[in-house]
């Protein structure tokens, strides 16, 4: 089997801080769905931003679909592949219209733009979130923009899922929908969340995140 | 222009730079000698004098404890500003030729001194805000200016300035990595163009309400149009006898302007 997504012996610090990641590695195969855990600020979200190449990591290899990324024009080729939900909607929606910020993504792989507005309108309807197409993306409330950006992502359809915190400011019927929709993708999944519950719901294995290291849960289920 | 102020690593509560004679000296006098410093040079028009007074900046260098190095480096920038203004006024000032380049242009002297007298005076000023206002850390500067009876509204704007550029920059960092995770690659499109505008303008947007959400959290730990300025400043005998030696300074370099003046 060969991975999709592959980081193996990644380094990584912010300037002026201690090392955040000190030989983090992970495969990710077809269809598998793993979850990743860790206490507050041990670099989750830093390792999901690695893997798509939006930050260097000081040392480490990241592959995705069988080829090594390293070059920005690496990244690029494989972002189209692979969706990254991030932890804070806010960093994610900038367009003025829910229907315009889900558009951007299928514009970017060179969708026309009605081709694009299709799209846009199956993943509304996938994700029941229809009446919100025209709403201005900076009033919506929180569990709104959350939804959004999961649009934002699937309307891409792409063969891996990045979620940092997908079910953060959910109420528990979005929630389940969530789950629901995320049960029923193909796609491989590397999930980030607090929540076990729907981890365990959703994930065949967890990984967890120490001292720069991924190791097996300590805590197996 | 804020790098030229050196606002860039605001240091809470210490100063910027390292740690020179003129660091102990009250934020007010610094601000009242480098306006007056400001006034008085514009006012100068000899040459001689003009450039006495740069030298002058530029001896107050060491004592400011900052970098030569990059300080200079900085006020050099400046002067990228100013340069095609000087480039183009020998050619543009009528008067006597002085210069003919190939291809018919002339150069005037009148042309010459007045771009010599621009470029000197800006340099002098900017080196002397470097040395005695920017080595103040921003907060310190604010709170000098309230004290100075500035419209606190200024004052606030300069304290918000400080305190958010970098959570705006960190916003459009964040936004620009979310834009790549979508496979965004900037091109000439129309739909660069689209998305681009729509950054800045949801920027500008979110500024604008985040600020409105700052007020309320403000209002809410009794905000009332007035921040408490926390440190008290004092005007010992050091800033008095800085005051008195500024002054004489300033006053030679008038005396000096007008001396010379009249021989001519
Ligand atoms: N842009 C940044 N600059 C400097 N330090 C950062 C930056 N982003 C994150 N950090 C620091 O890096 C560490 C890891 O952050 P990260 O966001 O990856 O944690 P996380 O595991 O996702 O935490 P959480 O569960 O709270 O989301 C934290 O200590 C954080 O303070
Ligand atoms: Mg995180």
């Amino acid at each position: 089997m060969s991975a999709l997504l592959e980081l193996d012996d990644i380094h990584f610090g912010y300037p002026g801080q201690a090392p955040v990641l000190a030989g983090a590695s992970l495969a990710l195969g077809p269809g598998e769905r793993i979850a990743l855990v860790g206490a507050n600020g041990t670099g989750k979200s830093t390792l999901l931003r690695i893997a798509l190449g939006l930050i260097r990591p000081a040392r480490g290899t990241i592959r995705a679909f069988g080829q090594p990324c390293a070059r920005e024009t690496d990244f690029q080729q494989m972002r189209r592949r692979v969706g990254l939900v991030f932890q804070d909607p806010d960093d994610q929606l900038f367009c003025p219209t829910v229907a315009e910020d889900i558009a951007f993504g299928p514009l970017n792989l060179g969708l026309s733009r009605a081709e694009a507005l299709r799209r846009v309108d199956a993943v509304l309807e996938q994700l029941a979130l229809t009446a919100l197409r025209n709403r201005v993306t900076h009033h919506l409330s929180g569990g709104e923009k959350r939804l959004v950006t999961l649009a934002t992502v699937l309307v891409m359809r792409p063969e891996v899922l990045l979620l940092d915190e997908p079910t953060n400011a959910l109420d528990p019927e979005n929630e389940a929908r969530l789950l629901a929709i995320l049960q029923a993708l193909p796609q491989a999944i590397l999930l980030v969340s607090h929540d076990p519950a729907f981890r365990a719901r959703l994930v065949q294995r967890e990984l967890h995140l120490a001292e720069g290291r991924l190791g097996p849960h300590p805590h197996p289920r | 222009m804020a790098h030229l102020l050196s606002l860039a690593p605001p240091h809470p509560g210490g100063a910027t730079g390292g740690p020179g004679p003129i660091h102990g000296l009250d934020p007010r006098g610094r601000v009242l000698a480098a306006a007056a410093f400001a006034v008085v040079v514009t006012g100068l028009s000899s040459l001689p004098v003009l450039a006495l007074a740069a030298v002058a900046a530029l001896a107050m260098l060491p004592l400011s404890g900052l970098p030569p190095g990059p300080t200079l480096r900085r006020m050099v920038m400046m002067d990228g500003f100013i340069l095609v203004m000087l480039v183009l006024l020998p050619f543009t000032t009528p008067g006597t030729p002085a210069l003919i380049l190939p291809g018919g242009l002339v150069a005037t002297r009148e042309g010459l001194r007045l771009a010599a007298e621009i470029a000197l005076t800006a340099n002098a000023v900017i080196l002397m805000l470097m040395v005695l206002v920017g080595t103040l850390d921003p907060v310190r500067l604010g709170h000098a200016l309230a004290r100075l009876r500035l419209p606190l509204r200024l004052v606030h704007l300069l304290l918000f300035t400080v305190r958010y550029i970098e959570v705006l920059r960190a916003e459009y960092d964040r936004t620009r990595q979310a834009m790549r995770a979508r496979a965004f690659r900037p091109g000439s499109n129309r739909h660069t163009w689209v998305s681009l505008g729509q950054l800045v303008g949801m920027m500008l947007v979110r500024a604008l309400e985040r600020s409105e959400r700052i007020l309320q959290a403000m209002k809410c730990r009794g905000f009332t149009g007035q921040i408490p300025l926390l440190d008290d400043l004092s005007f010992g005998a050091g800033d008095r006898l800085f005051g008195v030696l500024f002054a004489l300074a300033l006053g030679c370099l008038i005396a000096m302007e007008v001396a010379l003046v009249r021989a001519a």
